[in-house]
């Protein structure tokens, strides 16, 4: 059997961003440790000098003009937004202080700049 | 002239168009007699999880009018024109909502077509609605909609495939002529196995993805249901073509003939003198039921009887091919999903308690949003991809893909065409495989392994096991899309005349089940 | 237990730089986003505009609808590879791009599209010219490309992320195309470390300029830093662990970022504490930086390649096309122009400083002389310009008006004082300089007449002078000068004048 913990699970759902309640927890660990043990066996045939696909055809370089196209209305934008406010998408406050994870140098803080 | 509702659905599609044409009937009576079936079996059904009557009437009543001025713009009618059509609720559509089989998506409008929904839309094909699917188009049996389960036409305990069950028991059902599925491991392929219907996988770029909600980008396709091999390839003849939108799309010229080859004159060929066909070793044998494999060698046997030449082809690689693909899929669905988050579309669901963050908000709306089958993906797909493991298993795999498409390139040294099951077993009851994921994944591992390598492969009607149709898939080299069809096209007559009509001719009469 | 600890270690004094120096090395590294001035963004055809209406500059590529797929914008990766030309860099035969996974609502996609083990550019190096002149090498490690997220506004009493009741967000900014440029860490730069520092960012922002790839305005954020700094121990061979601060988004501000970074890891490692690896704040108003967030296992950004998009691949003749329509890099041309124009150093550096390469350049293409062109433009011009309150080169004087105010002093149509006030008059919209003399009545007086008499006016009125002059002291002239000058209205010409004092004391040799 493949070494799933609860714990794990838990850590994956975290960067999933879903909830998970501990029953759920304990399911999906078992049923995870099933499929990852079946589907670990490509380790064998995936020899070193195998180079990798990760595309089925191989094309290259599409690039597409630098040409301004369509663009939406602010309302339009906003059409199926959960919420809204000022033109904006709003959202409950966010915990996280930063992210560092974002366009690293991107300014999360303080409005305009 | 009149015709009867029922007279009308059980036309092909080219009969339909020939009749349009000719002026035999309207596009508005077409389109209507479609609208009358869907009200009389799809609460059986649930092929349709939106049904656009005043849309489809509106396009059918323009077209008649074009029609009926003559001139030039009457001349210059797509063939297709006024033929209707359903779409997967994975495609979306302008105007219509597109939910994708999920709770994440209900609701919603999506302020834009899909590419192949324009090009349907620039041929004048009324569309009828949009068609039930396994959520995300995860699944093979259509149970993991969220909007209940879609049935099979030929028998209404069991399942329709999946994940385009809805789009292939439409078809099957007689609710609609023409459909557009998804093709992710096999999702239009084994649904059109086991409702005895007509389904295309193109070649991997062959047909623009922009507007179809993607689930495995490298893997996901867009393609024909229909309930015959020439009206596949009249359907794809209509969305196939170079998309700028879509940076994976196949340009014209990547064609051998340097345009989109006539899939429909293929389909027309009907005969499979001199048509070298592999049969794949490692798809047939175990795991297979007999029912299927019996069938499957009398399809091999007739088309031998007809002046086709059967080799057998080894592709020892497709051992790995499920393995391949319950890690890319996975992986790749795990981050195409991340965008449902409840911020700037569809469903937001707050938590029940505890702080309101936007952290905890979109942990409850995925929570709440997903069904156990797509949270089951992304946990597997966010494990597959996460630091430590990514070599292991996202790079194994993309490893296991470049064997694939090694074995695939030998066989089709020896083979123009490859012949297999579609399904290893014929539609099983609702239910049987919900609990069983891994039963419920053995259901694609004949379809997968053309995802992987982005082949085309059809599915066509290979005649019934025990009253439930059994599907025989063809595959080509990619860009080689014409030959799925030729052999498809061969197969069908060959089956026709034994049968001495269509297989579809049998399928029951929902109406009286109904009742 | 982490947040006790890091709050111990914030209260620690400082070291004075010196002290720092004397028992650190510092190391430094930057991650500087270039943000390029491509008509639409990075992956979809929507405009990249600044200021617009929030949420208006999108379309559903922007938005991270469902079904849509990104489409590369080519001028994006052309100019990706003309800054890692100038960077000197290598660029990739093939790269691809990749997604990193996170979620955050500035993101739409809940990942960013970027470059990950593939960078379209890497090992460059640029040569970075200090103030007095030295030139100091930074290895660049990468350029890479990417897009940007969109913008969010916190809602609540203090206007910042803590305490902020919701946020607000406007996607105008998501996908606009970035460059992220990545250098190797900086050894030996020692004291001079803020000085390398502003002087790197300030050679990036010249070299997009000079590119034409960025409008380069760090208050708008087209161009951000993000400054790591660490300290080894004198004589240590293990760099020490390190923090980053981001956005420090002024020349001036990282330069000082730098100082104080090195001035607090100095004070924390003397103190006997260590490191933590993390994010810093740059505080503008009290040049200090603030903890933010520790480096998290959390951080598993499940990096892999954007199956959406398909390989780029270089040709040399792609790539040397492109390198022929590279602009003199600016540090190479600023030494030429040096050169060219004999300037000593601090007239060079003051030109710089002031930011003029570019008017004196083109006054001196337009025929006026390096030394000429330097008095108006760091002289006059200058003056006004302060005078004003704007940069001189907001003062919308041509350098042809330049050429033309030195023709009439030539000419002898008018002297230096008189053109300051033409230039003046000029810049208050009143025309061309010639024009403007013959409006006002400029012209120097240099007729004898109405000179002659002004002039023996003053030495009638100024008897003594007079005397000294005949006495042989002809420096006295210059007295006479003043109160001519006050007759002609300023007019006369100096020479002309003394002329006329010795032909009317009959000394003229």
């Amino acid at each position: 059997m493949s070494e799933i913990s609860r714990a794990d699970v838990e850590h994956l759902a975290t960067l999933a961003h879903i909830a998970m309640t501990d029953a759920e927890l304990e399911k999906m660990a078992s049923e995870l440790a099933v499929i990852v043990d079946s589907v670990k066996r490509v380790q064998e045939a995936a020899g070193e000098d195998v180079p990798a696909t990760s595309h089925p055809l191989p094309l290259t370089n599409v690039f597409r003009e630098d040409i301004v196209g369509h663009v939406f209305t602010a309302e339009e934008s906003l059409a199926s937004a959960p919420d809204a406010e000022d033109s904006r998408f709003k959202v409950p406050a966010i915990l996280s202080e930063d992210h560092d994870a974002g366009p690293s140098s991107v300014p999360h803080e303080g409005g305009e700049r | 002239m009149t015709h009867t509702t029922d007279a009308l659905v059980r036309l092909t599609a080219a009969e339909m168009a020939a009749k349009l044409r000719a002026g035999d009937i309207t596009s508005v009576e077409l389109t209507q007699a479609h609208l009358d079936r869907i009200a009389a079996v799809d609460d059986t059904i649930n092929a349709f999880l939106h049904v656009a009557a005043d849309e489809a009437l509106e396009t059918a009543a323009a077209v008649d009018t074009t029609r009926a001025a003559g001139g030039a713009a009457a001349e210059s009618l797509h063939p297709l024109a006024g033929v209707p059509i359903a779409i997967k609720d994975l495609i979306v559509t302008k105007g219509q909502p597109t939910t994708a089989g999920s709770k994440m998506l209900q609701g919603w409008m999506s302020p834009y077509d899909a590419t192949v929904v324009e090009k349907v839309r620039a041929a004048r094909m009324p569309i009828l609605g949009k068609t039930n699917l396994d959520e995300f188009a995860m699944g093979s049996s259509t149970e993991h909609s969220a909007y209940g389960p879609t049935r099979n036409p030929w028998d209404i305990t069991r399942i329709p495939g999946g994940s385009g069950g809805g789009s292939a028991a439409a078809v099957a059902a007689f609710e609609a002529p023409l459909a557009l599925g998804t093709d992710t491991g096999g999702s239009i392929r084994q649904p059109g196995a086991v409702t005895g219907t007509v389904g295309t996988k193109p070649t991997y770029g062959g047909v623009s993805r922009y507007g179809a909600i993607a689930m495995a980008s490298s893997l996901d396709q867009i393609g024909p249901v229909a309930r015959t091999v020439e009206d596949a390839a009249l359907l794809h003849e209509v969305i196939a073509g170079h998309d700028k939108k879509d940076s994976t799309s196949l340009p014209e010229t990547e064609y051998p003939e340097g345009e989109v080859p006539a899939f429909s004159a293929a389909a027309s060929t009907k005969t499979a003198k001199g048509l070298r066909i592999g049969v794949i070793k490692q798809l047939q044998g175990e795991g297979y039921q007999s029912g299927v494999l019996a069938r499957f060698h009398e399809a091999l046997d007739q088309l031998q009887g007809a002046g086709a030449e059967i080799v057998e082809v080894d592709c020892p690689s497709f051992d790995y091919a499920l393995g391949a693909y319950y890690l890319i899929m996975p992986s790749e669905a795990s981050s195409n999903l991340a965008r449902y988050d409840g911020v700037r579309y569809g469903t937001r669901v707050l938590p029940e308690e505890g702080p309101l963050t936007i952290e905890r908000v979109m942990g409850s709306t995925r929570a709440a949003g997903f069904g156990e089958e797509v949270k089951r993906r992304i946990i597997l797909g966010t494990y597959a991809l996460s630091a430590g493991y990514y070599d292991a298993y996202y790079g194994s795999a993309q490893k296991i893909r470049t064997l694939i498409q090694q074995d695939f390139a030998a066989a089709f040294e020896q083979a123009d065409v490859l012949i297999s099951p579609t399904s290893p077993t014929v539609a099983f009851p609702l239910g049987e495989k919900l609990d069983d994921p891994l039963a419920m994944y053995l259901n694609d591992v004949a379809t997968i392994p053309a995802n992987l390598a982005g082949i085309p492969g059809i599915s066509v009607p290979g005649g019934l096991s025990d009253g439930l149709p059994v599907g025989i898939q063809f595959l080509a080299p990619a860009k080689q899309d014409a030959r799925v069809y030729h052999a498809a096209g061969a197969l069908e007559q060959l089956l026709n005349d034994t049968y001495d009509a269509p297989l579809w001719a049998q399928i029951p009469a929902l109406e009286e089940v109904a009742r | 237990m982490n947040t006790t600890t890091q709050a111990a270690m914030d209260a620690v004094e400082p070291l004075s730089f010196d002290e720092a120096l004397e028992a650190f090395e510092p190391v430094m590294g930057f991650e500087v986003h270039v943000e390029l001035n491509t008509a639409t963004k990075m992956f979809s055809s929507a405009p990249n505009a600044f200021g617009d209406e929030p949420n208006t500059n999108v379309n559903e590529v922007d938005l991270g609808m469902p079904g849509t797929l990104p489409a590369v914008n080519g001028k994006a990766v052309e100019s990706a590879i003309k800054l890692g030309l100038a960077l000197n860099c290598s660029i990739a035969e093939h790269c691809r791009f990749a997604r990193k996974q996170y979620f955050y609502p500035d993101t739409p996609k809940n990942w960013q599209t970027s470059q990950y083990d593939e960078p379209i550019a890497f090992d460059g190096h640029l040569d970075v010219e200090l103030d007095d002149g030295e030139i100091f090498r930074v290895d660049i490690e990468r350029a890479h490309m990417e897009e940007d997220a969109g913008k969010l506004t916190h809602a609540g009493t203090s206007g910042r992320i803590q305490g902020a009741d919701y946020s607000l967000v406007d996607y105008n900014r998501a996908g606009v195309p970035l460059i992220e440029i990545v250098t190797k860490p900086i050894t030996g730069a020692g004291k001079r470390a803020p000085e390398i520092a502003r002087a790197y960012v300030s050679a990036i922002r010249d070299i997009v300029k000079g590119l034409d790839i960025s409008d380069a305005r760090m208050e708008r954020g087209n161009v951000r830093c993000d400054a790591n700094v660490s300290l080894m121990r004198r004589g240590a061979e293990v760099f020490g662990t390190r923090s980053e601060t981001k956005n420090v988004n002024s020349m001036r501000a990282v330069e000082h970022a730098v100082t104080y970074e090195i001035r607090r890891h100095a004070g924390i490692l003397s103190a006997g504490g260590s490191i933590v690896q993390e994010t810093r704040h740059w505080k503008e108003d009290t040049r200090t930086t603030s903890s933010g967030r520790p480096k998290s296992d959390a951080d598993d950004y499940r990096y892999f390649p954007e199956p959406d998009l398909v390989p780029i691949v270089t040709t040399t003749e792609w790539v040397e096309a492109l390198r022929a329509e590279l602009p003199e890099p600016p540090a190479q041309r600023r030494r030429r122009l040096r050169e060219a124009w004999g300037y000593s150093e601090a007239e060079f550096r003051d030109v710089i400083a002031a930011g003029l390469l570019d008017e004196i350049e083109e006054t001196v293409g337009q025929g006026a002389s390096p030394a000429v062109a330097r008095k108006w433009w760091m002289g006059e011009i200058s003056r006004l310009a302060n005078a004003r309150g704007v940069d001189p080169a907001a003062l919308g004087v041509e350098p042809v008006t330049i050429v033309e105010l030195n023709r009439l002093i030539e000419g002898g149509t008018v002297n230096d004082k008189i053109a300051r006030q033409v230039l003046e008059h000029h810049v208050d919209g009143e025309g061309a300089p010639a024009d403007i003399v013959r409006n006002r009545g400029l012209e120097v007086v240099s007729d004898d007449g109405a000179l002659t008499a002004a002039v023996e006016k003053a030495m009638a009125e100024n008897p003594d002078v007079v005397e000294k002059v005949k006495g042989g002291k002809l420096k006295a002239i210059g007295a006479l000068i003043g109160p001519v000058m006050k007759e002609t209205r300023g007019q006369a010409d100096a020479g002309k004048v003394k002329e006329i004092v010795l032909q009317t004391l009959g000394m003229d040799s």
